[in-house]
């Protein structure tokens, strides 16, 4: 099971053969946390911090629930943006906590870059859980293991991504995660939310969801932060959901068998109509949650596993 | 102010734009004369160096350094700046006013100029702020400014964003046959950038602004010269797509110049790689085709200066994410061996980028400097061209070290410095 990673940055530095690893090893976690007996012993002894610079609900229980379930001891350390003036004492919060002797250290931040810059100062193995608008490693992950487990693979598929790809970390890890496994990829989205430099992206853009959809396997909605709603990026919610949010009429150009995907949470009635989100033949975001527990647990142990051989060849 | 005799040197006259082996003799603080035969005959020179074949040339003019005094000297003051200056074969810094507070009236430009003269071993020319604190609201005293020594006017990397402030200024400026340097950037666009906008800075995940505001910027200043005639100085033109307004605007006969920077000559902005924060400048570094295109302007004359655009930034205000951390890099003592990776890289022949370091700054800025005309000011850098070496960052004279140039091979270094006739830096 190859894994040679001493952090989980980002999709960017993982071979292929790397991403199969988390994967495969997710699998068997998927099977255990469908148990009644959750509890598996591979981080036991461990300590897990999650810091998280940047609110979060659902990230921060993923992980939170994947380290006990692992064994080891979880704090959380909620440091509100407001209360740390924009990042100024990020390594004297990485080296305080460093003096604690952890082991994983889940850190989310609202700048690109500061987890990499934590992960230079701390002697523990550091995962990304979401910096700036840079990537989300374990978001693409889970994001794969769901596309596999309702294809049947990983490679060779029509992918679009949807909305607001300009500042979306989640759109930047999918779109490295799914380029290595040699996907077809389109991005669709107003040029107003599109990153610049796309065109040597080696994807398809699309400005029309109708256009873009076409024969599409899997349609990856984003969300639309609220902040980006009016008149800056948009005209309106409601024409952005006219022209871009997702609904049957539109969906029903991606091929008849196509999933859908979101990463949560979601607005719906904005980018994504709401009796589609709930439909169990199309939607699988509810497996998405589920797959995110378990990637978490894979990327942990594999990280764990790292971290002990490395331990033990210093000793 | 002891005469020198130097022998054996490879000359460089950026106002001749040639090159060639001979000798140069100083006397009184002055050049006295120069040729390739054999010297004249002079009056019992007090010290006679042997150049050994390695190049002199006139002292660099650096227009557009950061000195932290008054507010940050825990950054840089003059003493540091000064020697750090003249490690580099710079003679003659001339000085930003985005200091804190700005240097934005007489009383403060004369503390500057009294602090320089205390503490520098090369000359300090002061640019004075054209608006007060800065901020493009009232223009300062720009008359008084200039009889207390201010050699140009210039709000930096702040643009004056009120046009009718700006039309005022350059107006009232050209009335004192001032010179006003701009910083052609569209400000809003360009708001919170912190890289050049492309697949990079999109994988990176950084906010970025396009080449295009650069155009913007000085496409508006071009048209406010057209309308007030003033003199003019683009302090850095880094893209392709601003010079071909900059040709037009030369070739129309506006009282133009435009510069550019050391680190966007000489790196890209794939340089920032993992959010190297000692890579973070402004205006950011730009892709590599701007790069090529700029350093050919730079050769052609089209861009007229080369700057460093010196900046200190302690340790504190880099080690932050990339979108927080301060912009800037010290390049005093880089300045020097980074241009030389033109020159070897066959861009650009040293009279070509001592014209551009040196000869035009001076022009521009109407000081007696940047030439080895005969009675032109000893100010002068002895260096080797070629030497190879590995940069230390915490062996910079300057107070602080955030050069981008750490840790990499550079080529070239300064093996002495002279200052009106006195030596000011040996190498050791």
């Amino acid at each position: 099971m190859p894994f040679d990673q001493r952090h989980l940055l980002g999709i960017e530095t993982l071979r292929p053969d790397e991403i199969t690893s988390v994967l495969d090893l997710a699998e068997d976690y998927v099977a255990l946390n469908r148990q009644s007996d959750k509890h598996a012993d591979a981080l036991t002894g461990l300590t897990q911090i999650n810091m998280f610079f940047e609110n979060s609900t659902r990230t921060q229980a993923s992980f939170e629930l994947a380290g006990k379930r692992l064994g080891a001891d979880v704090m959380n350390m909620s440091v509100a943006a407001s209360s740390v003036k924009k990042g100024e004492t990020l390594i004297d919060t990485a080296m305080t906590l460093n003096a604690m002797h952890p082991d994983l250290l889940v850190v989310r931040h609202p700048h690109s870059g500061a987890v990499d810059l934590l992960a230079q100062k701390v002697n523990c193995a550091v995962l990304n859980a979401g910096d700036g608008r840079h990537e989300h490693p374990t978001q693409a992950l889970l994001d794969a293991l769901t596309i596999r487990r309702a294809k049947g693979r990983l490679h060779r598929l029509n992918i679009a991504i949807c909305g607001d790809i300009a500042h979306s970390r989640v759109a930047r890890s999918n779109l490295l995660l799914l380029g290595k496994m040699e996907n077809r990829l389109r991005l669709i989205g107003p040029p107003t939310l599109m990153p610049s430099g796309i065109s040597d992206f080696g994807v398809e853009v699309y400005d029309n969801m109708r256009d873009g959809l076409a024969d599409v396997d899997v349609v990856m909605m984003l969300r639309l932060q609220k902040e980006r709603m009016d008149g800056g990026f948009i005209p309106s919610e409601r024409e952005y959901f006219h022209r871009y949010g997702l609904d049957a009429d539109k969906l029903s150009h991606a091929k008849p068998d196509a999933i859908v995907m979101h990463p949560g949470p979601m607005n719906r009635g904005v980018e994504i109509d709401g009796t589609l989100a709930d439909d169990i033949n199309r939607s699988v975001i509810q497996d998405q949650v589920e797959m995110g527990v378990a990637v978490r647990m894979a990327a942990m142990d594999l990280l764990a596993r790292n971290l002990r051989a490395h331990r033990a060849g210093a000793a | 102010m002891s005469d020198v005799l130097f022998t054996n040197a490879r000359l460089i006259d950026p106002e001749a734009g040639t090159e060639f082996l001979g000798w140069l003799s100083v006397k009184g603080g002055r050049i006295a004369d120069h040729g390739n035969a054999h010297p004249h005959a002079i009056d019992e020179p007090a010290q006679v160096v042997d150049a050994g074949g390695k190049c002199l040339a006139p002292g660099i003019v650096d227009l557009g350094v950061k000195v932290g005094e008054p507010g940050e000297r825990h950054k840089e003051s003059y003493r540091s700046a000064g020697l750090a200056a003249a490690a580099g074969g710079v003679t003659t810094i001339v000085t930003r006013p985005d200091t804190d507070p700005t240097i934005d009236n007489p009383e403060t430009l004369e503390f500057v100029t009294r602090r320089a003269q205390e503490d520098s071993p090369v000359h300090v020319r002061p640019i004075a702020a054209l608006t007060k604190g800065r901020e493009g609201r009232e223009m300062t005293e720009i008359g008084f400014l200039k009889d207390a020594g201010a050699v140009a006017f210039s709000d930096c990397d702040h643009v004056v964003h009120n046009t009718k402030v700006l039309t005022r200024a350059l107006s009232y400026a050209r009335s004192c046959d001032a010179l006003v340097i701009g910083h052609p950037q569209e400000p809003e666009l360009s708001r919170g950038a912190s890289a050049t906008s492309g697949k990079f800075a999109s994988l990176r995940g950084l906010p970025a602004v396009s080449p295009m505001a650069e155009r913007m910027g000085i496409d508006r200043d071009i048209a406010l010269l057209e309308m007030t005639g003033a003199r003019y100085h683009a302090d850095q033109i880094t893209t392709a797509r601003a010079l071909p307004a900059l040709s037009r605007a030369k070739a129309n006969g506006l009282d133009i110049t435009a510069g550019t920077s050391i680190h966007h000559v000489t790196l890209n902005e794939l340089d920032v790689a993992d959010y190297r924060t000692f890579f973070k400048v402004t205006p950011p570094l730009r892709s590599e085709d701007d790069r090529l295109a700029v350093v050919d302007a730079l050769r052609d004359g089209l861009i007229d200066i080369l700057s460093s655009m010196h900046t200190p930034q302690d340790e504190e205000s880099k080690r932050l994410p990339f979108e927080a951390a301060a912009s800037g890099a010290v390049a005093l003592e880089t300045f020097l061996p980074a241009a030389l990776r033109l020159y070897h890289a066959g861009h650009l022949d040293l009279p070509q980028l001592f014209r551009a370091m040196a000869l035009n700054p001076a022009r521009r800025l109407g000081l007696d400097a940047g030439t080895i005309a005969p009675g032109a000011p000893a100010d002068l850098v002895l260096f080797d061209a070629d030497v190879p070496f590995v940069l230390d960052r915490f062996k910079l004279r300057s107070k602080s070290k955030n050069t981008p140039f750490d840790g990499q091979r550079m080529q070239g270094r300064v093996l002495g410095t002279w200052v009106a006739g006195t030596r000011v830096y040996e190498a050791t």
